[in-house]
């Protein structure tokens, strides 16, 4: 185990100023039109404190507490995926002078942020985007820079979502890697602190700017038994035995008509989806000409333009679309990336405005599978 | 790049509000720009010189509503290369294709006074059901970038970049929380065309649907959802009629639900 020191809120507030020194855009949990979204902080005022959220299909709504908790929430509509892979950007622009043009590259926006409160499964989907952005032959620049200068300050779940199934998944509710810090939140009787794991020689070097004490045997045993009562509360759980083979052996499953009926194409679900990396390309020209860039947008398989090639769309059915991404997200990335596509945050099930659950619909896919086999 | 001679264009109306043709006005900054790459060849509602036809490029306005207005959409056709609805109207038949869902007959022995002098058609139409359209721009009213994103298409002779999918993909890019999954508030921007920027959410309101439908809309499954809120078929019917109920997927899910026709 890393080395533990406890701070109290008062620690937490100086944190996000020594951050704030050091030359971060410090960003994190902030209430803003009746969510939990991720923006600038300038000092611990600005989290929700005393607040929660009540999640289910389609449904999100925030609440407050009985106590003065600064992180007792599960993850909301937006996921660091904004600042790391930001949804639009220019790439470059053109402009020409007689028979001749000249590119100008973009220049490289080098923002250092300091996340704070990232849950553990957004850490694994930030792993998980890694692989996608930098860990292969072609690298994503925006990407790249803005990951090696962001600064870790994670947070153990102290309380599950409606719609998390983090361990289902293996990918949480307790931050196992790749933090500067971590912390988790612990309130019994009058005291509120802060047990904090140190991940980084940059997070020790935070650490030492902040009132801290070492932290005691009964403190670190607290804090475990928050993340374990978590690990408890989960609101939906996935059965992944044999996920990708299942999935491929049922592409003509009835189910995904069922599901197509309701599905809207609407692409929240891959809006919100922290491993979701689909982008696309726009070329615009001014009226004279003489001007043009190239930007790019977060993109979905759920759009039309998506497998649009000469002569149509290779997706042309909703059916096929969301059959695409749930293929995609359970089973097809792993044979792309070696890992699953889905951490268990359960975002695409709130956000889902139908609120279709795939955590309903693979186990209907699953049920049938065993019925038939039963049968025969 | 010298061009020789400046595509010349004109705007037309048709049973409209002005709205979009003032959304070309109102481009001061790309104004002067456009000036310099068009020739503005008939504009009423920017100035009364009229330049004769034919035109490289007509922005039609409006919906057809006249038998007279019925003819007109020809001739302009005949004098145009190529031809652009702009807005709603033009596009979908507008707020005024409520009509289309009544007797037009009653509203004029109501509205007017001597209704002998009134020429209506029964229905409020969009130009595409008169005439062939090359392009058709969305909206209630228009955007203005996006006009001229597809005057900028049109003189450099490529294909407007005017996403066809949802409005919660502009919502959602834009980092606005869903007014529908957060505060319950009916939202139509999962079965309405991008465009607008996700305008209305951002401000806290559920979208009107003023861009029509998007390219696959599910109106059927928003329904469903807007029932599990609350709504009764009353206010399905009034959800979906609004700038763009004579949209055919808007038109044949309003009909579902509206009594008059069970
Ligand atoms: S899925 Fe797990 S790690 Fe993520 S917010 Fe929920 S409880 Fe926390
Ligand atoms: S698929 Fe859904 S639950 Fe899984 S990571 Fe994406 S948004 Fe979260
Ligand atoms: S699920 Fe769709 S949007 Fe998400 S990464 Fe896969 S193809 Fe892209
Ligand atoms: S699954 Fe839900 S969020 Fe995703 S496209 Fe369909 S309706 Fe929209
Ligand atoms: S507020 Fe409306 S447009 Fe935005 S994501 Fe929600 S349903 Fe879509």
């Amino acid at each position: 185990m890393n080395k533990s020191v406890t701070i109290d809120r008062e620690g937490l507030n100086q944190l996000i100023i020594v951050l704030g020194g050091m030359g971060f855009q410090v960003v994190g949990p902030t209430v803003r039109d009746e969510a939990i979204v991720y923006e600038k902080l300038g000092s611990i005022k600005d989290l929700p404190e005393g607040f929660t959220d009540e999640q289910d299909g389609g449904i999100y709504r925030l609440k407050r507490r009985q106590d003065q908790s600064l992180f007792g929430y599960a993850v909301g509509p937006h996921s660091w995926k904004k600042f790391l892979h930001p949804p639009e950007r220019r790439l470059w622009q053109a402009d020409s002078e007689g028979s001749d043009f000249e590119i100008k590259p973009e220049k490289l926006d080098t923002t250092k942020f300091a996340f704070i409160g990232v849950r553990s499964c957004e850490m694994h989907a930030i792993a998980i985007q890694d692989k996608v952005f930098i860990n292969d032959k072609f690298v994503d620049p925006v990407y790249q820079v803005r990951r090696e200068n962001a600064f870790f300050v994670a947070v153990n779940c102290g309380q599950a979502g409606g719609t998390c199934f983090c361990v289902s998944m293996n990918t949480g509710p307790k931050v196992e890697a790749g933090f500067d810090l971590a912390l988790t939140e612990v309130l019994e009787n009058d005291r509120h602190y802060f047990v904090v794991e140190v991940g980084s020689k940059k997070g020790e070097a935070c650490v030492k700017q902040m009132t801290h004490q070492q932290a005691q045997k009964e403190e670190i045993a607290q804090a475990e038994n928050v993340v374990k009562e978590t690990a408890g509360q989960m609101g939906r759980s996935l059965n992944t035995t044999d996920i990708k083979g299942l999935l491929y052996e049922n592409l003509e499953h009835p189910r995904w008509d069922d599901i197509a009926e309701r599905c809207l194409s609407c692409a929240n679900c891959t809006m919100v989806c922290p491993t979701c990396f689909c982008s696309t390309v726009e070329d615009v020209t001014d009226i004279t000409g003489t001007h043009a860039e190239r930007w790019q947008k977060w993109d979905s398989c759920f759009t039309m333009d998506f497998t649009y090639l000469h002569g149509g769309e290779v997706r042309a059915s909703t059916k096929s679309r969301y059959r695409q991404w749930l293929t995609h997200k359970l089973a097809s990335w792993q044979d792309q990336f070696g890992s699953s596509g889905c951490v268990g945050c359960g975002r695409c099930i709130t956000w889902c405005p139908p609120g279709i659950d795939f955590t309903e619909e693979v186990p209907k896919i699953r049920d049938s599978e065993t019925q038939s086999l039963k049968m025969s | 790049m010298a061009r020789k001679l400046k595509p010349k264009v004109a705007v037309w109306k048709f049973a409209s509000c002005d709205g979009c043709q003032l959304s070309l006005l109102d481009c001061e900054d790309e104004l002067l720009a456009v000036s310099q790459e068009i020739e503005i060849a008939h504009f009423p509602e920017a100035s009364r010189e009229v330049i004769k036809g034919p035109y490289d490029l007509s922005l039609v306005e409006g919906s057809i509503t006249t038998p007279h207005d019925a003819e007109r959409i020809h001739k302009i056709r005949r004098s145009s290369k190529s031809l652009i609805t702009i807005g709603a109207c033009a596009t979908a038949g507008g707020i005024q294709a409520l009509r289309n869902f009544k007797d037009v007959n009653e509203f004029v022995s109501i509205v007017y006074a001597t209704p002998e002098y009134i020429d209506t058609l029964q229905k409020s139409t969009p130009i595409s059901e008169h005439i062939k359209v090359d392009f058709e721009l969305r909206g209630c009213p228009i955007d203005k970038m996006q006009l001229v994103e597809v005057i900028s298409a049109f003189i450099n002779g490529r294909k407007p970049n005017t996403p066809a999918h949802s409005t919660c993909i502009e919502c959602k890019r834009r980092g606005t929380v869903c007014v529908m999954v957060a505060q319950g508030k009916m939202c139509m921007g999962p079965v309405t065309h991008a465009g607008c920027g996700a305008l209305c959410p951002t401000y806290n309101r559920g979208c009107y649907g003023c861009f029509g439908p998007q390219e696959t809309t599910n109106a059927g499954s928003l329904s469903s959802q807007l029932k599990r809120m609350g709504a009764d078929d009353e206010e399905i019917v009034r959800t979906f009629r609004g700038f763009n109920a004579y949209a055919e997927p808007f038109r044949k899910e309003s009909e579902l639900h509206d009594k008059e026709n069970h």
